[in-house]
This record gives C-alpha cells, sequence and structure tokens, in this order.
C-alpha cells in the first residue's frame, strides 16, 4: 500500500481514473466535496449579470461599497459557521451584533467617553456573554438551539429597544467615536494597500511552500507541486484586483483612494477561525462531535466544554460584526432587521458550502457566501428590482444552497 | 485503578459455580495478561454473570461465545469498565486491578471495539486514528508525523485496500472502518484488544479481511478477544474459547478442543458430552 500511496499523486482523490474526470466531479458534487469552484463559477455569472445590465455595478466606488455591505453577512456567517459545524443554529445572532454594536456606540459616545478599546471589548464581551448563556441552556440544560435562540431572538431584541431607548428617545444611538467611526470609513494609503496584499501574499505563500516541502520531505502523499503555485498565483491574482479597486478614486467630488479598515478585519477574522478549525485541537474536536457526539465523547474529548466554547466563538464574532455594522450605519438603530440578517447569514454559510447538518465547514464559505448574498443584495438594488423580488430571490438562493447541501448528505450516507 | 500490595493470588476465594478449566485451580497463571476470578455482576435481583474464571493470555485469540442473553456483553463490558464487577476479582499481569470507568481500562492498555465503531465519518482515517490523542508542535496539530504514524500502523497490520489514509472514514467499505478501529487501539498501543461482533454485517472477502487483520494483532503480541455468534469464523481465528452459557462460563480452552458440533451443544445446553473434559455448571 505505502508504494501506491507515495508513487500515485492522485491517491488523494477517490477513484478517479476509472470514472474520469467528469465522473469523478459528479461524484465530488454529489458528496458535497466539491470544494469552492462552483460557488465562485456561480458568484463570476452573478456579477457578469449585474455588470451586463449595468455598467456601474463594477465601479470602484460600487464594488468597495459591496465589500463593505458583504462585512455583515460574512462576519454574520462565521459566527454561525462556529456551530453550524456542531449541527446547531443560533437565531439570535442578529440581535447580538445590533446589541454590540448598540453598547459600542453608547459607552464611546460623548456622554460615556469610554476610550475606544474599552468600548469594544466590553461590547464584545457582553457578546460573548450573551452566547455563553444561549449554550449553557443548550449545552447543560440540553435545549434545543433553534427554540433557545429562536426566543432569544425575540427576547434580545427587547433588551436592544430597552438600552437604544434608555440612552436616546429617538430611536437610534449615533457613533460619535472617530475609531468607531473609521472602521469603516478610515482608509489605508494606496501606498499601504499595496504593501498590506504584497506582504500577505508573500507570507502566504512562503507558508504553503514549506508545508509543501515539509511533507515531501517526510515521504508523504503530495499533490504535483503546481497546486500550490496555482493556489499561491491566484491568490496573489486576487490581491492585485483587490489592491486596484482600493485604490482606484472611487468618489465623485473629492479623492477617496486605498483600502477601507473594515477588510483587513474581515481577513483576520477568516485567518484566525480557519486556524483554529484546521490546525487546533479545538477545531478538530468540533468537527468530530459535528461528526459523531458519540464517537468523540468515547475518544475522551469533554463534548460539553468544546460545544459551549463554539458559542462563545460565535457571539464574539456576531460582536465584531456589529462593531462594523455600526460603524457603517453610523450608530445603530432600533429597527434593525437582526431576523432577517441571521437567515442571510446562515445562508451565506450554506451557499459557501457549509452543512447545515454538521460536521462539515470552513470559514472560507462564510466569505464566498456572503459575498454571493451581497452582490445579489446590491446588483438587484442597482437594477431597480423591488425588495419584494429581493427576497423571494434570496430565498430561492437559501432554499436551493440548502438542497445541494441535503442532496450531499444523501450522497454521503449512500457511500458509505 | 489501584493495585493490591503483593497479592497472592491462590488465596483468591472464589464465588459462584467454579468452571474454570485452565489451570484446575484458583491460581492465577503468570503467563495470562488477564485474569478473572470470581466476577459477577447483577444488576438488581438480575445476576447477568456469576463466577466467571478466565484467562486471556497475551498474543492470542480468545473467542467467547454464546446465545443471546449468555451474558458475553456483559461480560466485555466489565472488562472495559463501562460497568464495575459486582464482585471478583480482576488481575492484570498477575497484579490485582480495580476497573471502575472505561479510563481505568484504557490507563491499563484495554482498547474496546464495539459495533457501531464510533468513528467520525466526517474526519479521515488519520484525524480518527489520533483523535483525543493528537501529537502536537509549535502549537499546532503535528499533522505529518500523525500521517506517517498512521501509514505505517496500516503497513503493519497488513491493511492494503485503503487508498489514501487521507480519505473520509465515510467512504469506506465496512471492513475497512472495522480496520481503521482496530488500529486505532493499536496506535495507542493496546495490549488487550475487545471486539464485539467484528464481522457481522461484512461480506465474505471484507470477513476475510476483518480476520487477517485479527490474527495480525494477535501475531504482534497482543491479546484480542472476540465476541461472536459465527462460529465459522470463530474456529478460523480463535486461539482458544470460552462458552457462556446463562451468565456462566461452561467451558473454556485451546480451540483444539472444541468442534462446531460441541461448540453448538455447550452454546444451546451448557453441556457437552464431546467435549474432552467438560465442565458442567455445578448446580
Amino acid at each position: 500500500m505505502t508504494a501506491s500511496l507515495k508513487d500515485d499523486p492522485t491517491a488523494h482523490v477517490d477513484e478517479p481514473e476509472r470514472q474520469g474526470e467528469f465522473g469523478a466531479m459528479l461524484k465530488r458534487l454529489r458528496t458535497g466535496d466539491s470544494g469552492l469552484i462552483p460557488v465562485l463559477l456561480g458568484l463570476a455569472a452573478l456579477v457578469i449579470y449585474f455588470y451586463v445590465r449595468d455598467s456601474i455595478f463594477l465601479h470602484p466606488e460600487n464594488l468597495t461599497n459591496l465589500f463593505i455591505q458583504s462585512t455583515v453577512f460574512i462576519l454574520l456567517g462565521m459566527a454561525e459557521i462556529w456551530l453550524l459545524l456542531l449541527g446547531e443554529i443560533d437565531l439570535s445572532l442578529g440581535f447580538v451584533l445590533a446589541i454590540g454594536g448598540a453598547l459600542a456606540a453608547i459607552t464611546t459616545s460623548v456622554g460615556w467617553h469610554w476610550p475606544w478599546y474599552l468600548g469594544f471589548a466590553f461590547s464584545l464581551a457582553v457578546t460573548s456573554g450573551i452566547s455563553f448563556i444561549t449554550g449553557l441552556l443548550v449545552v447543560y440544560l440540553r435545549l434545543p438551539s433553534f427554540i433557545v435562540t429562536l426566543a432569544g431572538q425575540i427576547g434580545l431584541n427587547g433588551v436592544l429597544l430597552a438600552i437604544i431607548d434608555k440612552e436616546n428617545s429617538g430611536g437610534t444611538v449615533p457613533d460619535s467615536n472617530h475609531v468607531l467611526y473609521n472602521l469603516v470609513y478610515g482608509n489605508f494609503t494606496p501606498l499601504w494597500t499595496w504593501i498590506f496584499f504584497i506582504a500577505m501574499v508573500v507570507v502566504a505563500g512562503v507558508f504553503m511552500l514549506r508545508a509543501y516541502q515539509n511533507r515531501r520531505a517526510s515521504g508523504l502523499v503530495t499533490r504535483s507541486v503546481y497546486f500550490t503555485i496555482a493556489k499561491i498565483a491566484g491568490l496573489a491574482i486576487s490581491a492585485v484586483v483587490l489592491a486596484l479597486i482600493f485604490d482606484a478614486d472611487r468618489s465623485t467630488f473629492t479623492v477617496i483612494r486605498g483600502m477601507p479598515f473594515a477588510i483587513p478585519i474581515d481577513i483576520a477574522m477568516l485567518l484566525a477561525g480557519t486556524f483554529i478549525l484546521a490546525r487546533s485541537k479545538t477545531g478538530r474536536y468540533i468537527y468530530a462531535i459535528g461528526g459523531n457526539k458519540e464517537a468523540a465523547r468515547r475518544a475522551g474529548i469533554s463534548v460539553n466544554k468544546y460545544r459551549l466554547l463554539a458559542f462563545v466563538f460565535a457571539g464574539f464574532t456576531a460582536g465584531v460584526a456589529g462593531l462594523l455594522y455600526t460603524s457603517n450605519l453610523g450608530g445603530m438603530s432600533n429597527a434593525v432587521p437582526g431576523g432577517i440578517y441571521v437567515l442571510y447569514a446562515v445562508a451565506a454559510a450554506v451557499i459557501g458550502g457549509t452543512s447545515l447538518f454538521g460536521g462539515r465547514g470552513k470559514m472560507i464559505h462564510a466569505v464566498i457566501g456572503g459575498m454571493v448574498i451581497a452582490v445579489i443584495y446590491n446588483g438587484m438594488a442597482l437594477i431597480s428590482v423591488s425588495t419584494s423580488v429581493q427576497y423571494i430571490v434570496i430565498a430561492i438562493v437559501l432554499v436551493a444552497a440548502v438542497t445541494v447541501d441535503s442532496v450531499a448528505r444523501r450522497g454521503q450516507e449512500n457511500q458509505s | 485503578m489501584t493495585f493490591a500490595p503483593e497479592s497472592s493470588p491462590a488465596d483468591t476465594p472464589s464465588h459462584g459455580p467454579s468452571s474454570n478449566v485452565d489451570s484446575g485451580a484458583n491460581a492465577v497463571p503468570s503467563d495470562a495478561l488477564l485474569s478473572l476470578r470470581g466476577v459477577s455482576k447483577s444488576f438488581g435481583p438480575v445476576q447477568a454473570i456469576q463466577g466467571i474464571n478466565l484467562d486471556i493470555p497475551a498474543g492470542q485469540v480468545t473467542a467467547v461465545i454464546g446465545d443471546n442473553g449468555a451474558g458475553k456483553s456483559t461480560l466485555i463490558k466489565t472488562i472495559s469498565g463501562i460497568w464495575s464487577p459486582s464482585s471478583g476479582h480482576m488481575y492484570w499481569n498477575g497484579k490485582e486491578v480495580h476497573i471502575h470507568t472505561p479510563r481505568d481500562a484504557t490507563e491499563l492498555g484495554i482498547a474496546t471495539v464495539y459495533q457501531d465503531l464510533a468513528l467520525c465519518d466526517n474526519l479521515d482515517i488519520v484525524q480518527n486514528l489520533y483523535l483525543g490523542n493528537e501529537p502536537m508542535k509549535f502549537g499546532m496539530l503535528d499533522e505529518i508525523k500523525m500521517e506517517l504514524a498512521t501509514v505505517q500502523t496500516l503497513k503493519d497490520l497488513a491493511v492494503t485496500t485503503v487508498k489514501s489514509v487521507r480519505q473520509k472514514v465515510g467512504s469506506l467499505s465496512g471492513g475497512q472502518r472495522q480496520a481503521v478501529a482496530v488500529a486505532r487501539a493499536v496506535t495507542r498501543e493496546s495490549k488487550l484488544v475487545i471486539m464485539d461482533e467484528p464481522t457481522a454485517a461484512l461480506g465474505v472477502s471484507q470477513t476475510a479481511q476483518v480476520i487477517g487483520l485479527i490474527k495480525t494483532l494477535a501475531s504482534r503480541g497482543v491479546a484480542v478477544i472476540v465476541i461472536s455468534h459465527n462460529l465459522t469464523d470463530v474456529f478460523e481465528v480463535a486461539d482458544r474459547v470460552a462458552v457462556m452459557y446463562l451468565g456462566t462460563l461452561v467451558s473454556s480452552g485451546p480451540v483444539s478442543d472444541y468442534d462446531t458440533g460441541s461448540a453448538v451443544e455447550l452454546i444451546t445446553t451448557g453441556v457437552s458430552s464431546r467435549v474432552p473434559s467438560p465442565l458442567a455448571p455445578a448446580q
């Protein structure tokens, strides 16, 4: 076996030769291992469609706006993925986000005068704490997370109304702190934008090549080196495109150039989440619990501890989303559609390829899925489609993604 | 789990009907890895197993056979620490041990491969083998170390049908899954591997695979206990046979002392005229 293992460069793929490339691709699609290619193709198709309908769509101003719009779906999607991996869900995260954002705006306001870092830390602690309590109810009282967080959605909406009402009678709390404002509206200089992207590609490239070398040096099966090079090249091309978009002047009246601070925050959350899931015991155990809770328990894993931890991660991530959302809105309103946002977040995760049934998913799925949602959202507003149609289209996309997920799950069951 | 100070096994009191055929007396043979003396387990008024005297030698396959409800499962669950015995003694390498939790058993080196295998379908073979036991390097999972060791373990067990150790376990056949579960026990350097119905629900060629696997395991010096209904498999794989009937051990000895006929008689009636030294339960 080792001989065939070492010599056959395609040994990682399930029986690709006999079925041919196309058959292998169909099989991967059926079992949910198709990777990001299909959804990226779908995203490209959407972009082309909206560009053809209205060329403004690909204007740097609109694209930057689209990236900012997508951050709330992306970050909330990442928060949801922590729980979806365990086969849980949190429907209250939209209002966790809103409470986090409102608290950040209030504590850093002129009246309270907290420094921004204290205000941010406080609101992240509160959002993590809310999800911790949700987690306690789900993990230790063994209540279904769907019901607990459905109640949470209503209850936390009430809490949000109370917080905003106590602070301000107008139904909104304005953001009067320049750091909070700058999360979305502050930019890197064009030069630093380039430096950021070049440094990222170089560091990622070095890590990927070293990982490849380490595997090779240990005599393990490796994909062709061109696979790694292709991945680095793909990363470099996206980095250059992003840098060009952000560095183009996107204002009609004055000059606005450079990457908004929100983007590196997104990237940092993506990297941190991906690292925990792929390289740490915590991540490995979250996948194991989502795959087979009983097997994880028998392997000596403290299942409850990791389930609770995932809730806290979700609350923290929702808090970060809340900071960016508040920055974008210039404050927090008591009319924030938290219930809809959480559905968009789940849709983003599932469209990207994360399973609703637990055990399968990655943080990058929230990024791709969040972009899909933002493109539909932004593009349809651009071509003046009514809100009613927008809702219906997004619902159809979500149902389609869940169908793919469900078919993939059946495919896996039939396989074993 | 505690060790009794210099226990003198010869003084071990015997409980219930004496049915030990290994050494004639209740002495603990020095060559047995695990010895049970008078082990009983009752659930309230129900006596699930009583007075079990059994020796499990290293490097051999001991098949425990018996009808449904004969107490086979209770016996292995007692050994693997899921239930602690109501009375009786257990000796590990001649020293008395008390196994009360699965962790106690794991620390001794006892691994149990349950019928449902307890694998995570969404993880690959390497990840399943090291689940809960991952080596770390620079604060990260040491994937290379795990993968190399997995390839070696599967090679040692002569598992040749697996294409890649990075395959998801959900995509494996029943026999391959069984192999992964056994490899997991080997990875943890277990000295005693208990397998519950390892060939149930497997096809002919996969059964042959698993039987080969069990033999390889024993040849590496591991003691193996196999619970099985399938007498054909038992006679193919076992070095020793232990027959249970209504909660007691009615007969045990080298496999050469038995044939299918006498085994069936023992399973169904508890006695056989054809076993050389039959020992009926003293009732």
